[in-house]
């Protein structure tokens, strides 16, 4: 790596450490979107407890699905969203409480590059005042000195001086993100959260973007946290993953390990979704069923555990088979996503009075579940009795039902972060317990053992 | 060699899935067995300024049962052929004189709005890539299949509800009894495109045409969207026309790809020849700008410079002026799609370096000699060049 170029006094002293120090420690951070409702709604839960380092100087990768909260927690990370708990330290400060000077200095050093160069860009300001407005914000130097620092950004990602006075609308998508790029490194920032920058890009220019993220990094000494739901590029461009699933983090690990040797469960169902452009190759597909549950009502247990192919059984449940489990997991599924449907005022009218609503239809789905199977009597008694309370209307009784007789530790305990593989990787999953199989020994296999 | 071997099994296993030729096929009117044939298709877009020639002399065909994946940069030109495909190409598009689309025999460029009806849903069907923008927001899910069913197949009432729960079911939707009755805003992303095939599927469509399909969703549902399509490829002998931008994606799916670049096909091939011997410069750099196939480079490679928005009649190769292997004539002659090289007749490339086997001035002269043949009809047809 290059020497570090003369930044003068950052303003925050945790932010001068050297090279491979912990520059961020993010500590069970939360951050809930209230539902706005009078009465009674439930909090999103965005980030949900969520630990880890960032090192001075790398880029860590943080990735999960729509809606996983990968992009809420950069934006908390940068203060553009507020911590409902936990903290973010730099050094001695906690960047969730900082204020006024502090905070502008923060505020400084921590950018962000947004996925959207459509809607980043003000298409009223010319690219210049786009670049200089950091500048101007944050009282930097001299007029002059702006211009010409101005000049010098748009140099240093790829475009020329004469596109100063020119629109965003003149430019193509990748230029676009140039622009966000410089921008973001206007008053030479430290830590730079960069949100799906090459999403919106086709593949050749977001080659060319990946290429001029990582010479700018060379160069500067910048550490970037780099959100995005595409696994190849995360793995070309990442030090260290962050795998996340409805608010938490479920594997972290350095890139190379995590990605040829997944340890959790959902690490492992991600990998195997991904279509390798080879048409020979031969994947082990673990397909998940169903979607990710609601951040606004997670599952009590562990976050995965609705979809998760591994999940651990109770116990006394050996002369249950495969295929019977499966569909009292799709039963729990199919009554989950009822409880979720919000009834219209008609239909709670029907269901008072008794008539049948689109929701008596409950029978149906046991008995196309259910019927011919073989099922032992400590499986058919409560999905019987769920079933009953489900045809009343009360599917979250039917449900809790469900989970007190036939859930396991999997249903009723979030799993702490065990350490896995060689050095400084983990997961949260109950199966590396000592007492259960590792995941690895009871899914199909994934990863680049090939 | 193993790699070779491997290959050669896979493409046997393809090509033994197509032997299935339809024989409902009406050998007389067309040309070959094939279900679908695009033939020279020129779908122009005229603005105040300039026309745009979007899709500029695109030629394939489909056969039954088989899977041909349509890549390319955005802005090349796949959705729109698609759209020409489907007859939904509205002022201020137009289709060339010239263009032509047989869907089994019939050709369908000429039909009447009324008469493309008939072909749309039932024929050929199409998948958008946006399903909250194909779905009515005001109307249930079961609405909109039951109207698509009371359309082509006049069936209405509980006949349709019952027909729509069964199609909900056929396309993986859990608790279809009670989903019927919702509307498109209480489905996830990955229902949604569920609930689209079904519509696609209602009237038994022999063609389908995906745009895109799992573009906007996530991997583990863009994982099943896949998986389901290939379930009802196979129950139903559909051919499909997969088109994405995704190298990942077209690899999975696809029996044979063809490459768009600025509205043209640059190179035709069987999916496993493709990826393991591509011959066109820029499918090369395409391949190679993909992160997961350079494990440990430290650059990507790129293809410099962006793609070109094609406002003429090509009298040049559109790529040449990012192509890394480049000559003189590359700036005089443009490219017809030719074999690859003797023998390769599934394998074409339009680029002056090709045929391979071929001396380097006979193949261009071969490139220049097939343009002639083609200009003064499309120099003709383009009258709307002017500013």
């Amino acid at each position: 790596m290059s020497q570090q170029p003369e930044r003068g006094d950052t303003g925050l002293a945790g932010l001068d450490c050297a090279p491979g120090e912990t520059l961020l420690s993010v500590r069970d951070l939360r951050t809930y979107y209230e539902s706005g409702d009078l009465i009674g709604g439930q909090p999103v839960k965005a980030v949900d407890g969520v630990s880890f380092d960032v090192k001075k100087g790398e880029t860590i990768g943080v990735v999960g699905e729509s809606g996983c909260g990968k992009t809420t927690l950069g934006r908390t990370l940068v203060r553009l969203e507020a911590a409902t708990g936990g903290e973010v330290r730099v050094g001695s400060d906690d960047v969730t409480e900082l204020s006024g000077e502090d905070l502008k200095a923060w505020r400084r050093n921590a950018q962000v590059v947004f996925q959207d160069p459509e809607s980043s860009l003000n298409d009223r300001m010319t690219i210049g005042e786009i670049i200089r407005e950091p500048l101007d914000v944050h009282d930097w130097g001299t007029p002059a000195e702006r211009r010409a620092r101005v000049r010098d950004l748009l140099e240093k990602v790829g475009l020329q001086e004469e596109h100063y006075y020119r629109y965003p609308h003149q430019f193509s998508g990748g230029q676009r993100q140039r622009i966000g790029i410089a921008r973001a490194l206007a008053l030479e920032p430290e830590f730079v959260v960069l949100d799906e920058p090459v999403s919106a890009l086709d593949v050749s220019v977001q080659a060319q973007i990946l290429n001029l993220l990582m010479d700018l990094q060379d160069e500067l000494g910048l550490t970037y946290l780099f959100i995005a739901h595409d696994l190849s590029v995360v793995r070309h461009i990442c030090d260290r993953v962050a795998v996340m699933y409805l608010g938490n983090v479920m594997e972290l690990g350095p890139t190379d390990e995590l990605f040829e040797d997944p340890a959790n469960p959902y690490t492992r169902a991600l990998l195997s979704a991904v279509p390798e452009p080879d048409p020979t190759a031969e994947i082990d597909r673990m397909t998940l069923r169903g979607t990710p549950p609601s951040p606004r009502d997670p599952p009590e247990g562990c976050a995965f555990s609705t979809r998760c192919p591994v999940k651990i059984r109770p116990d006394g449940s050996d002369e249950v088979d495969e295929s019977t489990w499966e569909a009292v997991e799709v039963f729990r599924e199919t009554l989950r996503a009822r409880s979720r449907t919000e009834r219209s005022l008609s239909e709670r009218a029907r269901e008072l009075i008794g008539l049948e609503t689109r929701f008596a239809t409950v029978d149906e789905v046991v008995g196309e579940l259910f019927t011919d199977r073989d099922i032992p009597v400590s499986v058919k008694e409560p999905v019987d009795q769920a079933a009953d309370l489900a045809r009343e209307g009360d599917e979250d009784a039917a449900l809790e039902h469900l989970k007190g007789e036939l859930g396991s530790v999997c249903d009723h305990e979030s799993p702490e972060d065990h350490a896995v593989g060689t050095e400084g990787r983990e997961s949260r999953c109950h199966r590396h317990a000592a007492e259960y199989e590792e995941p690895s020994a009871v899914g199909p296999s994934v990863g680049g053992e090939d | 060699m193993a790699a070779d071997a491997n290959a050669t099994g896979v493409d046997e296993r393809r090509s033994s899935a197509r032997q299935t030729q339809s024989d409902d096929v009406d050998a007389a009117e067309s040309a070959d067995d094939r279900l679908l044939e695009v033939e020279n298709l020129r779908t122009v877009f005229h603005t105040e300024r300039e026309t745009i020639r979007a899709v500029d002399g695109v030629s394939f065909g489909i056969e039954e049962g088989e899977t041909l994946g349509l890549v390319g940069e955005s802005g090349s030109g796949k959705s729109v052929t698609a759209r020409s495909i489907m007859g939904l190409v509205d002022d201020p598009g137009e289709l060339l004189p010239g263009s032509s689309v047989r869907f089994d025999g019939r050709e369908l460029t000429d039909l009447t709005e009324k008469g493309y009806e008939s072909v749309r849903g039932s024929g050929i069907a199409m998948v958008f890539q946006d399903p909250l923008s194909t779905l009515n927001p005001v109307y249930t899910v079961g609405n909109q299949i039951e109207e698509a069913l009371s359309l082509h197949r006049g069936l209405s009432g509980i006949d349709a509800t019952e027909k729509a729960i069964e199609l909900l079911e056929d396309v993986g939707i859990p608790d279809a009894a009670r989903r019927v009755s919702e509307y498109p805003h209480e489905f996830s992303g990955g229902m949604r495109q569920r609930a689209v095939i079904a519509m696609a599927l209602a009237c038994d469509p022999d063609v389908l045409v995906c745009d895109e399909p799992t573009t906007a969703l996530d991997v583990t549902i863009q994982a099943q969207i896949l998986e389901l399509l290939s379930d009802l490829q196979a129950e139903h002998g559909l051919s499909i026309l997969f088109i994405t931008h995704d190298m990942g994606v077209i690899a999975e799916v696809a029996d044979r790809v063809a490459v768009m670049y600025a509205g043209e096909i640059v190179e035709q091939a069987p999916v496993v020849e493709l990826y393991e011997n591509p011959r066109h410069p820029y499918t090369r750099g395409l391949l190679r700008s993909i992160p997961s196939t350079q494990q440990g480079a430290e650059r990507l490679e790129t293809i410099a410079g962006e793609v070109p928005t094609p406002n003429k009649a090509a009298t040049d190769c559109r790529f040449a002026p990012r192509c890394p292997e480049a000559f003189d004539a590359c700036e005089e002659v443009h490219p017809v799609p030719v074999p690859v090289e003797e023998g390769a007749e599934d394998h074409t490339a339009a680029c002056l370096l090709y045929p391979e086997d071929e001396p380097r001035k006979a193949a261009v002269d071969r490139h220049a000699a097939a343009g002639d043949e083609d200009s003064p009809e499309s120099a003709g047809s383009t009258g709307g060049d002017s500013r």
